[in-house]
């Protein structure tokens, strides 16, 4: 059971380093439009530091809301989700083994260049700390959630705008923690009831979201 | 269940039912605006102001009910294949996100004077709105394939994974110490609000949803002709 999935994972992983260029966009995105902000509301440290926590948090949501296509368009296109669909192994921990591989070649970065963006944002020491904690629990999130709705407009006239219609209301509730959960503890309020929620949202959307994005795939073989 | 799914049986029953459901609801939506708007007394805090009430509670009630009906009919259309689910689905989800537009803008109006405020994003204002861009999905899901039949199965599974969100905006002035005032109808020490005004807001509720009933038999017949006028120009086009 396990090693089709390891295969798939692998497979995943080294389609994601040979197409580095493409992998990359989206932490180049998070970094570039981050640098937008001290230009859109001045470079004043006091409120760029305010403000870095729900600035990082929501271009980390915007980028994977744009990788989100990378998850299943190109395997639709040559015909690869088919045979996956063929497996022996269920649709479901197919979605969950791609969603991993996702997460590693994007979100992932996203958290391992947030405190660069930390210190770009003039934000507290502890920020380098807290805020990749909040995004390494939100981010997969972000990508199992993303991953119902990247598969539902597989073949629609016009997914690209779509996707941001489908699945942004349902990024709101991470969000919304992540933030808070970040804003807690730097302002020594504690984040840890936010960060338990964070991670209990990632708990169920691992359990569930699988389910809901394999009848959406299944849906869109037939 | 399967006895409905005959879409002309489906349309003699719906026949049935429309002149009774609409009727009531002619009936009822002058005696309701009567019993809110004149017989009911004003809050002793908040005045005259209090009658907002009686549109943005039956509107935000309604919106939740429908999106259920929503999901329901989804569930229906993906288990079961149920043809007629899909289209009741289809055809209930514009009211409800006309409800749910309703129940927003008059929770903003009635914010205004008494929190001083027209939106603050609180827990239930900010579910509400995520509930509201459900909706929205749902729809443009639906018209987003060349393939009507794809659309339909692909809106309910998003009308389905959409579901998290009720009992999220029903306890979320339970869970969080919020602005918005927390449940005082439907609660397990029975009502916090004088029968004075319980029963304009039911008679209300009773409009609302008769009228729901109306519409909804109306979207489904039209959706039900629009179909057969496309397999008419299929065949006609055929035949040339």
């Amino acid at each position: 059971m396990m090693r089709p999935l390891l295969a798939v994972l692998r497979r995943d992983l080294r389609l994601a380093r040979r197409r580095a260029g493409e992998t990359l966009l989206g932490v180049l995105f998070f970094v570039l439009a981050l640098s937008l902000f001290p230009f859109g509301v001045g470079p004043a440290p006091d409120i760029l530091a305010r403000i870095g926590g729900g600035v990082i948090w929501v271009l980390a949501l915007l980028s994977v809301l744009l990788s989100l296509d990378r998850l299943w368009q190109s395997d639709f296109e040559d015909g690869s989700l088919e045979q996956l669909a063929l497996a022996a192994v269920p649709l479901e921990l197919v979605v969950l083994a791609k969603c991993a591989a996702h997460w590693l070649s994007g979100g992932l970065l996203l958290v391992l260049v947030a405190p660069l963006l930390a210190v770009l944002m003039a934000m507290p020491a502890e920020a380098m700390l807290v805020l990749p904690l909040t995004l390494l629990l939100g981010t997969p999130t972000l990508t199992l959630v993303g991953s119902i709705g990247a598969a539902l407009l597989l073949g629609a006239r016009r997914g690209g705008a779509l996707v941001a219609l489908l699945v942004l209301p349902l990024y709101i509730p991470v969000l919304i923690f992540g933030v808070s959960a970040a804003e807690g503890a730097l302002m020594g309020l504690g984040g840890t009831a936010q960060l338990l929620i964070l991670g209990a949202m990632l708990l169920v959307s691992a359990a569930l979201a699988p389910f809901a994005a394999a009848a959406a795939l299944r849906l869109a073989l037939e | 269940m399967h006895f409905l799914a005959n879409p002309l049986r489906f349309q003699r029953i719906a026949d049935a039912v429309f002149p009774w459901a609409a009727g009531g609801a002619a009936l009822l939506a002058p005696l309701a605006l009567w019993l809110a708007l004149v017989v009911a007394p004003p809050d002793y805090q908040q005045g005259e102001a209090v009658r907002i009430m009686y549109v943005h509670v039956p509107a935000a009630w309604m919106a939740m009910f429908v999106y259920l009906c929503v999901a329901a009919g989804s569930a229906a259309g993906l288990i079961w294949r149920h043809p007629m689910a899909e289209v009741a689905a289809r055809a209930a989800a514009p009211i409800g996100a006309c409800f749910t537009a309703i129940a927003l803008f008059t929770g903003s109006v009635w914010g205004k004077p008494m929190w001083g405020t027209w939106w603050v994003w609180d827990a239930r204002l900010t579910s509400v709105l995520i509930l509201f861009f459900l909706y929205l999905g749902y729809m443009a899901l639906h018209d987003a394939f060349e393939d009507p039949q794809r659309g339909a199965r692909a809106a309910s599974i998003l009308g389905l994974v959409g579901l998290v969100n009720l009992p999220v905006i029903k306890f979320s002035v339970d869970w969080w110490n919020t602005l918005h005032q927390p449940a005082s109808i439907v609660r397990l020490d029975g009502p916090t609000i004088d029968p004075s005004m319980l029963w304009p807001l039911f008679t209300m509720m009773g409009f609302f949803k008769l009228f729901f009933v109306a519409v909804l038999v109306l979207r489904i017949r039209a959706q039900l002709a629009e179909r057969r006028l496309a397999n008419l120009r299929l065949g006609a086009e055929g035949r040339a």
